[in-house]
């Protein structure tokens, strides 16, 4: 499990353990039924308080991002798919509200970011093949 | 099984009205805190803040002159046997007698406690990468203190006692360092208490912080509590304040024109309200970091010591 903590950019260190697990499950790298790092290993690995991980850990449960299991350990929660998809349009809406503010400060319309949209998709799918 | 009757929540290190002068200085002034058990309690201030004289008095090496310091609920200065026995102590100064060998050191380290683990100490000691045969005079920077600290932590200690042990050295030990930290805490419940200007190797390993500055703790606390009291607002004005704007609460000001930034602590509520008053609104806001907490602290501190001016 690749995580990255920045003490300085502003985000409590457990949410952004928070975000990043739902970001690696939105994005299929930690699929349904995957087990997930102890507390004390990925503490350990990324040099952050035990209690934080916890922390972390607690909000992922509640969220229903992972599930305890009895007596072993911690694991990414099967009815992962649904969610997976709502955390995936998460990820998508911030970059899409960040595109039409910049939008809106180029004096860009809507009709013409669409329009771009379409371009570039062919582009792309062009380049593709 | 441990049986210990006494509360998991009891202080490992209380320290209450504590006070030091050195001739006309005052370096500790009134200072209490507590440690409590199995926590990473981290100790941050400025060169000559009296970070190093307060873990003095923890280790018993030096005496209160008024207040008290207990360890373990013991006196480290009337039982240092008992305190010392069970502290794992690393400085910036590793004092390390440069005429041993290592194993001659381990040996010679081993007969002060009758808790060191030699199967442990041998295990620190490979992952080290510190050659039993090599003379102590001949360590580099960091492997005096890798020394250090495998000293420190051998004995399997309740507490360890850190004094900026990052400072000067690459960013392999400071791992080491940290690793240990997160290690004590993790697998043993075990107690640490570290001083630090490394601010952001503070927030990511401590629960609790103490912040002095001039010998006073200005700040005490859960680290969550502490940033979550802070906060760094951006504020726009219609038009353009004369001088910077005064809110209280803030603790620095700076920025110019239509837009300033504020790093105050306080009631969000209250002090968006008040900006509201003062005719701007809040553009920005967000947590600062330990980083822009402390300089605010000490900022705010060396801007109260200068005559106020209005230019």
């Amino acid at each position: 499990m690749q995580i990255h903590i920045s003490p300085n950019d502003g985000v409590p260190i457990y949410l952004q353990i928070v975000n990043q697990v739902k970001y690696l499950v939105g994005s299929g790298r930690l699929s349904p039924g995957e087990e997930i790092p102890p507390i004390r290993v990925l503490a350990q690995q990324l040099l952050v308080n035990p209690n934080t991980v916890a922390r972390a850990y607690l909000e992922l449960e509640r969220e229903g991002v992972v599930a305890k299991r009895h007596g072993s350990g911690t694991y990414i929660s099967e009815t992962g798919s649904p969610l997976a998809r709502r955390e995936r349009l998460k990820i998508l809406t911030q970059r899409a509200d960040a595109l039409l503010a910049e939008a809106r400060h180029l004096d860009v319309d809507l009709d013409e970011v669409i329009k771009l949209f379409r371009e570039r998709q062919e582009i792309l799918a062009r380049s593709q093949k | 099984m441990k049986t210990d009757s006494s509360p998991p929540t009891d202080p490992v290190v209380e320290i209450k009205g504590l006070s030091r002068r050195f001739g006309a200085k005052l370096a500790l002034d009134n200072v209490s805190l507590c440690v409590p058990r199995g926590m990473v309690f981290g100790l941050v201030g400025e060169n000559g803040a009296g970070k190093t004289t307060l873990i003095k008095h923890v280790l018993g090496s030096l005496k209160a002159q008024s207040g008290e310091v207990s360890v373990f609920g013991l006196d480290p200065v009337t039982d240092p046997v008992g305190v010392l026995g069970r502290v794992g102590y690393l400085s910036e100064q590793r004092d390390l007698p440069l005429w041993m060998r290592m194993d001659e050191l381990l040996r010679y380290t081993q007969a002060f406690y009758p808790t060191w683990d030699v199967g442990y100490a041998e295990q620190l000691r490979r992952q080290f990468g510190l050659d039993p045969a090599s003379k102590i005079k001949s360590l580099s920077r960091g492997e005096c203190a890798k020394a250090g600290l495998l000293l420190a932590l051998a004995h399997r200690p309740d507490l360890l006692l850190f004094d900026e042990p990052s400072s000067g050295l690459d960013p392999v030990v400071r791992r080491d360092i940290l690793e240990a930290i997160i290690r004590t805490v993790a697998d043993e419940g075990r107690t640490v208490f570290f001083s630090s200007h490394m601010l952001d190797e503070v927030e990511r390993v401590s629960d609790h912080l103490a912040m002095m500055v001039n010998g006073k703790v200005v700040l005490c606390g859960l680290l969550d509590a502490v940033k979550e009291s802070h906060h760094r607002l951006t504020l726009r004005f219609g038009t353009a304040p004369a001088r910077p704007p005064s809110l209280a609460g803030a603790l620095i000001v700076h920025g110019g024109g239509q837009e300033w930034t504020v790093i105050c602590n306080g009631a969000l509520g209250e002090l968006i309200a008040e900006a509201a008053s003062l005719g701007a609104r809040v553009v920005e806001q967000g947590v600062p970091s330990l980083e822009e907490i402390f300089v605010a602290r000490v900022g705010a501190r060396v801007l109260r010591t200068q005559p106020s001016s209005d230019l």
